[in-house]
């Protein structure tokens, strides 16, 4: 007994506890966002979208994700086995990382680590590892195509992406998500940094391969990019990652510019998860409404764009931060 | 930076099509590819090819007349046209007022459905897909309001030698009315949506060029000639049916880029309109058949050659008669296949996004390449 009380209190205990709760989190969100893209999608083209699975095609999700399961996992001849079979899971582990770090409300964090939106940024990189394994060992020059675009796009949109995370960070002094929040308890950074803002939304969908900035997976040029050739559980598993890669940028906006878990009346996890879902919906209402951008303008639109207002941003914060 | 590593710079072949998301039906484009850029493009057509000429030779002249609206099947109704007029012209028929008027307004209905796929295919292949719903919306008007009359949905085979079988009602009038109105409120739409959308501005604007030399050179005509800034339009210079009696312009661009393109063809939208606009208007009573139409069609010995403006341009159809019941050759020169002559040269040079973009805005419908 005493050994339980002991193993429930401690640092083992919270770990399984939490990895268990994000394990489920990752599902269920996935699944939910699934099913809501669908439906966004389908109302703003005039049509309903699923209907027929359960209340308003509430768990056509879960029986997609069934189908896929009872997929046959193909392994295509030529591809390079070790790193086809590798990367699903590559793309998946780091993003389900990422949810250690993620204040919910004020107690609701699993580990409130000091370099937290550090360790965010840096698995968030790693998924460009597992698009590019993946085309690289899928061989077929689609998926080349969509890997090798891919490292160009995330690499461009990495450098915008981290200097606008700097500038909030110097306006707190640190890079622990909790302290960031707690220093929005009175003003939301989105409204001190609205500049900041937009660029990160910008560089958060294109990190996330999302239209108008989705050229990796360009169907219209690349087939399927990257996962050309992946079938069943392991295509379900780029899914989960892609959706899920929304939640983390969503959930990141919202701890960087949006007061996190602040908010009247509702408890702080409420407040958080509606802040997240309304980013979502936001980067969802870009993919249905825009073109997609080529392949060369994305580029030099980070290059010679967000770049450099990544920059003036920062040291017109600098400079104010100096002043006050 | 190459050179200077001493790596030889090598080209790889890409294989697009005959399935691939963008290549609208069955066409295979094989390219050269360095990096992104494309030094050497092959389209291999054929795919699709039912041999509609060798048919025409081993069928009576009203058993050909169904194969029209499979020839293009995104604007059946004009193909129907001209091999109705040809024959026409063989027996000497004249076609009453009120025929000619009903045919206008459903050619330029069809006309309409063709472009409307058109901008929401092509903004597909730009990665818009939203676009495309609300244009299948808008299209899915005229096709209840052309199933009614002609039967069919897509492949209509509605005109008959000497006129229209079926007459047109009151309903149809006001349906015609009420789309017109519909589509018009649409515009304002479309241009937010799509017109003034930066992305959208970006990808077309300067792309895809075709110069007036080699819309000449190669043939090319309908929007895409129009788009360089060439009125030339067979409604209006070699005026056939009741088009004379009908007030509507032709639009023309000014760049031969991708945008002039989709403009003059948004453009040749609204003049449909105001054709059926016109149409329902003042239109005629009388009867819809001609009187004299023998029960079997045997023409005379003779050459005939009609040419209409379809959605795509250019649509002419040579007929040899020696004074039997099939036609002895027929001869169909579509339009898409000059336009996609000019394909390889477009694609030269550019990036494989580029290749998609232009594919799609010379809107070539490849059954009716392979015909």
């Amino acid at each position: 007994m005493e050994l339980v009380a002991q193993f429930l209190g401690s640092e083992g205990a919270r770990m399984v506890v939490g990895l268990i709760a994000v394990i489920a989190l990752v599902s269920v969100n996935a699944l939910f966002l699934i099913w809501m893209e669908r439906k966004v999608a389908a109302h703003m083209q005039l049509r309903p979208g699923p209907m027929e699975v359960g209340p308003h095609g509430a768990i056509q999700t879960v029986a997609d994700a069934l189908k896929l399961m009872g997929k046959e996992l193909i392994t295509p001849e030529e591809v390079d086995k070790p790193v086809f079979w590798l990367a699903p899971i590559v793309i998946f582990l780091p993003v389900l990382l990422s949810f250690l770090v993620i204040p919910f409300s004020s107690t609701w964090i699993i580990r409130d680590m000091n370099v937290g939106i550090i360790l965010i940024l840096g698995f968030s990189t790693l998924a460009v590892l597992a698009i590019l394994m993946a085309g690289w060992s899928s061989n077929n020059k689609y998926a080349v195509f969509g890997a090798i675009r891919s490292v160009a796009q995330n690499v461009a949109y990495e450098i915008p992406l981290l200097i606008t995370v700097m500038s909030i960070i110097l306006m707190v002094g640190s890079f622990k998500l909790s302290d960031i929040v707690a220093a929005q308890s009175r003003v939301w950074f989105v409204a001190v940094q609205p500049l900041a803002f937009i660029l990160y939304i910008i560089c958060a969908t294109a990190e996330t391969n999302r239209a108008p900035f989705d050229i990796p997976e360009a169907e219209s040029e690349l087939v399927a990019g990257f996962h050309t050739e992946y079938t069943g559980m392991r295509f379900a598993l780029f899914f989960l990652a892609e959706y899920t890669n929304m939640f983390i940028v969503s959930a990141v906006a919202t701890v960087l510019f949006l007061g996190g878990w602040h908010g009247p009346i509702l408890p702080g996890v409420i407040w958080f998860l509606l802040k997240v879902y309304a980013v979502i919906f936001l980067l969802m209402w870009f993919r249905w409404t825009f073109p997609r951008v080529r392949f060369d303008q994305l580029v030099t639109f980070a290059w010679k764009i967000l770049i450099p207002l990544a920059f003036v941003n920062l040291l017109i914060t600098a400079f104010v931060l100096k002043l006050r | 930076m190459i050179e200077l590593l001493g790596i030889e710079e090598k080209t790889y072949t890409l294989n697009l099509g005959p399935q691939h998301p963008s290549t609208h039906g069955v066409l295979r484009v094989v390219l050269e590819m360095n990096g992104e850029f494309i030094t050497k493009a092959e389209p291999v057509i054929g795919y699709g090819h039912r041999g509609h000429e060798h048919m025409a030779e081993n069928r009576n002249y009203t058993q050909f007349l169904p194969n029209m609206g499979r020839v293009d099947y995104l604007h059946a109704l004009a193909y129907n046209q001209c091999y109705c007029m040809a024959v026409e012209k063989l027996l000497d028929i004249k076609v009453p007022e009120r025929a000619e008027v009903i045919r206008v307004m459903t050619n330029e209905l069809n006309r309409i459905t063709s472009h409307l796929l058109w901008f929401g295919a092509y903004l597909m292949d730009l990665g818009a897909f939203t676009p495309f719903l609300y244009c299948f919306d808008d299209r899915e008007q005229i096709l209840d309001l052309l199933d009614r009359i002609t039967g069919s949905r897509l492949t209509y085979c509605y005109y008959r030698f000497g006129g229209v079988p079926t007459d047109i009602d009151d309903d149809f009038v006001a349906g015609c009315r009420a789309f017109v109105s519909r589509l018009r409120s649409r515009w304002a739409d479309y241009d937010n949506l799509v017109t003034k959308n930066v992305i959208f501005i970006n990808r077309t604007r300067g792309v895809g060029i075709i110069t007036r030399e080699q819309c000449v050179k190669y043939g090319i005509t309908g929007p895409n000639l129009r788009g360089s800034g060439i009125p030339y339009d067979i409604r209006k210079s070699e005026p056939y049916s009741a088009y004379p009696w009908f007030d509507f312009e032709i639009p023309i661009g000014s760049n031969g880029d991708i945008f002039d393109r989709y403009v003059v063809r948004l453009a040749e939208m609204e003049q449909s309109l105001r054709i059926i606009e016109q149409a329902c208007n003042k239109l005629p009573d009388g009867p819809i058949m001609a009187e004299k139409v023998p029960k079997r069609i045997k023409p005379p010995v003779g050459e005939v050659y009609q040419a209409v403006e379809t959605a795509r341009g250019e649509f002419g159809m040579y007929i040899v008669s020696q004074g039997d019941v099939k036609p002895y050759r027929i001869k169909l020169r579509t339009p898409s296949f000059a336009n996609m002559s000019f394909f390889p040269e477009m694609a030269v040079d550019n990036l494989v996004a580029d290749l998609v973009a232009n594919l799609g805005s010379i809107d070539v419908v490849i059954p009716e390449i392979d015909r």
